[in-house]
């Protein structure tokens, strides 16, 4: 009996055939994957991570919710153009908080992953608002609902806490505080501004979006913004340390 | 609905709820009292709307099922008439049709958004519309919404066909199409009022992906089920990959939404893996989204289709099985070519590479196993643009699986990544291949569903050919070139070592090529349109006034 007629085994029973299919298509998945999880070289050891603040969260969400990784990575590869473009390439530790991640596959526009202090507040409000008023040529909707739209500020405990139930080093403190942070992050000369950067180490306190009254959406996503990239201090890094 | 053509006579059996009516039935009330009770309590107006459509769906099935029972007949419908299976079409009618409907939708959008990317006016300052949330609206559209109706209504014609088998399950078929279709329309309305995952092509929230666990398993019962009633010993090769679509889509989908919602009354939920590894399952669930929905599926599809209309058997049963399995097995491995030069470890990359290279020989093994079915009958080609459809999208094929192995080797990725020749390479499979085929598909199962002897115009056919061709050249050549240029322009570099374009002047420059990309995007939904009125005359047209079939070029497959 040739090779060709023990095929029938599949052809001739449904049940088989499924199960053929099962292992045939986890073999791949699972070698790719799994390791990713246990090998201890996948995310490398820095200095400076730490979970996103409130605002900074809710921020993040609002990137989310807008689909802005359509256009923009969050990713800068280990390339010399991207490097000398960019900034330092990006580096697993960076976007270990990151829930989804968006590193993205499309660059209608420049990469994100190190815009963080590279721009004041008042541009991004501006180029937010109205994109080609600050980049002529910009291909880049305008978003000028953001500094409208208030954030629902007792909402955001919610969301630390299943964060904080997947693993992500949010104590109770910082759950417990987590209404009160983010009005303090979204304050001019707030008086617990510093119990804040206690709490989440570099960051920083401002009204973001330069409007009066309540946290609005472009506060959170310009104070999302204005830290990205700039947790890890590649002053003292070490790439060698981290070869994989 | 389904068939009620058999009257029960007088001695006939009473009429009582099946167990799957009556369990539907109280499923339907529980669903529809929870989904009052989230809308009442969610803070969130696009949640509340979605659990009120959710309620809204849940009211008009039990009516329906009420309504379908008081009109059938006590017996359940048999599965033979006069020694022939009873095959059921409702499901694959409705599938058929409303394929043609977000075909439509998918496209219209996806030229509005080309336009977009040209003017970005036409964002028009408003967050529904504005680039961002349109486009997964695009993908999901064409992806999810055309493509699945087409797998979904072609899936359940071939395996009752090559089964000889009736359907399986009463009500369990239309709970697929229907309750398919209700997710696209929570998938699609929770993008424009910024429900999203933002994972691309996995953008619905928890509850869709839920509903659609729920969706997709029913339909992997009634596939298998059917197939399990089968008077053939043989499971026939469409079927097999019909099966490896099925199931590998479900693996894929719980894997890569693993999410744990805020609360039962927030639409807002986080995914458990983070980071690298998010990414890492986020291309694995990507690439064989495009390996298992929009290449198994639609391989399927070839295997039924090209056959049957050339009526010519399948080239090589060998090439099938090895096509087949080699296929399936490589697809798994190809993700990470997606995240080249990325965080993601080396090692991981580089597997990825090596696998995709590889996954070029059963590609085309699948490919020479389709065009090759025409020996013998390529003289049709000239007189069957139905058949010319189906056997140029085979080619697409070829062309794009032979251009993404190309385009995962790494240092040719280096340029192409984050550039539209992604975007170009994408779109020469699925407008030309997965579209192509589609198309092809439907051109063949009206008339076969509606029992007319053939189209209405096969002139149509060559118009749609035709215009929409042109188009998929515009579309394809404008984005090889936007996409090289602007890889190129990138990495430039002046006599004096600085990067030489600042990264708006890159967008500038490929402005032209945007508008020449909306522009074949036009001809293609031109192409679709002329589609969709020849469809409409097909069906509406009285059997008797349409002419027979010139030479039997066109004989009706059945």
């Amino acid at each position: 009996m040739s090779l060709w007629h023990k095929h029938q085994i599949f052809e001739k029973n449904s049940i088989f055939m499924l199960i053929g299919v099962l292992v045939v298509i986890s073999i791949g998945g699972l070698v790719e994957v799994l390791p990713l999880f246990y090998l201890k070289s996948t995310i490398e050891k820095v200095e400076g991570m730490r979970p996103y603040t409130p605002l900074e969260l809710a921020g993040r969400n609002i990137y989310v919710r807008e689909g802005c990784y359509n256009c923009h990575s969050q990713m800068i590869r280990s390339l010399r153009d991207e490097v000398e473009r960019y900034g330092h390439y990006s580096l697993a530790a960076e976007s270990m908080y990151d829930k989804p991640f968006q590193w993205g596959s499309k660059r209608n526009g420049p990469d994100l992953a190190r815009v963080g202090a590279k721009y004041s507040d008042e541009w991004h409000k501006q180029h937010l608002d109205n994109p080609r008023s600050m980049v002529p040529g910009s291909i880049m909707p305008a978003n000028p609902w953001l500094g409208k739209t208030e954030v629902a500020v007792n909402e955001i405990q919610m969301d630390m806490k299943v964060l904080a139930f997947q693993g992500q080093p949010y104590s109770p403190q910082m759950i417990e505080n987590a209404a009160k942070d983010m009005v303090t992050q979204a304050t001019n000369d707030a008086t617990d501004a510093d119990g804040l950067a206690q709490r989440y180490p570099k960051a920083q306190s401002r009204k973001f979006s330069g409007l009066d009254g309540p946290v609005n959406e472009a506060d959170a996503l310009i104070a999302y913004l204005q830290m990205l990239g700039t947790l890890v201090d590649f002053k003292i890094y070490d790439g060698k340390a981290n070869l994989r | 609905m389904a068939q009620q053509a058999q009257s029960t006579g007088a001695v006939g059996p009473t009429k009582a709820f099946s167990a799957g009516e009556l369990g539907l039935v109280l499923t339907a009330i529980g669903m529809t009292f929870l989904s009052i009770l989230i809308a009442a309590k969610t803070t969130s107006g696009p949640y509340a709307f979605h659990a009120s459509l959710f309620a809204l769906a849940s009211v008009a099935s039990v009516f329906a099922i009420f309504n379908r029972y008081l009109a059938r007949p006590a017996e359940p419908a048999p599965q033979e008439i006069n020694g022939k299976p009873n095959y059921n079409y409702g499901p694959i009618k409705f599938g058929t049709l409303i394929s043609l409907f977000w075909g439509i939708a998918g496209f219209l959008v996806g030229c509005i958004i080309a336009f977009q990317l040209a003017f970005p006016a036409l964002n028009f300052d408003l967050p529904w519309i504005s680039f961002g949330r349109l486009r997964p609206l695009h993908t999901s559209a064409v992806i999810f919404a055309f493509g699945g109706n087409v797998l979904i209504a072609s899936s359940f014609y071939v395996v009752q066909r090559t089964c000889r088998a009736r359907l399986a399950g009463n009500l369990a078929p239309w709970f697929v199409v229907l309750g398919y279709n209700l997710f696209i329309v929570i998938a699609g309305t929770g993008y424009l009022l910024g429900v999203t995952q933002s994972k691309e092509y996995a953008e619905p929230e928890w509850y869709a992906d839920l509903f659609l666990t729920f969706v997709w398993v029913t339909y992997l019962v009634v596939f298998l089920a059917t197939i399990a009633k089968r008077k053939e010993p043989h499971i026939y090769v469409a079927n097999w990959f019909y099966i490896a679509f099925i199931v590998t889509i479900a693996v894929l989908h719980v894997g890569n939404n693993a999410t744990v919602p805020v609360s039962l009354y927030s639409p807002k939920s986080y995914i458990v893996w983070s980071g690298v590894q998010d990414a890492m399952m986020q291309w694995w669930y990507g690439h064989n989204a495009v390996g298992f929905f929009l290449t198994a599926g639609f391989l399927a599809i070839m295997y039924y289709f090209v056959p049957k209309r050339a009526e010519r058997p399948v080239y090589s049963y060998r090439l099938s099985i090895i096509h087949f399995w080699a296929l399936i097995f490589l697809y798994m491995w190809a993700g990470p070519h997606h995240l080249h030069y990325t965080a993601l470890p080396d090692w991981a990359q580089t597997l990825g590479m090596a696998f995709s290279i590889v996954l070029w020989m059963p590609s085309w093994g699948g490919m020479i196993n389709g065009l090759m079915t025409l020996s013998g009958a390529w003289d049709k080609l000239r007189t069957d643009p139905v058949l010319r459809m189906l056997v140029v999208s085979i080619a697409f094929y070829g062309m794009s699986t032979f251009e993404g192995p190309l385009m995962s080797i790494k240092v040719v990725n280096s340029l192409s990544h984050y550039t539209d020749w992604t975007v170009g390479h994408v779109h020469s499979g699925a407008l030309g291949w997965v579209g192509y085929v589609s198309f092809g598909a439907i051109y063949c199962l009206v008339p076969w569903l509606w029992n007319k002897p053939q189209l209405y115009s096969l002139r149509l056919v060559n118009w749609h050919f035709w215009i929409s061709t042109l188009g998929i050249v515009f579309y394809i050549t404008s984005m090889w070139v936007a996409g090289i240029l602007q890889g190129l322009m990138w990495r430039a570099y002046t006599s004096l070592g600085f990067l030489e374009y600042s990264f708006i002047e890159t967008v500038e420059t490929i402005h032209p090529f945007y508008i020449i990309r909306a522009l074949g995007g036009v001809l293609f939904l031109i192409g679709a349109l002329i589609m969709c009125w020849n469809i409409y005359r097909t069906i509406v047209e009285p059997a008797a006034k349409q002419e027979r079939v010139p030479s039997g070029a066109l004989a009706t497959a059945h």
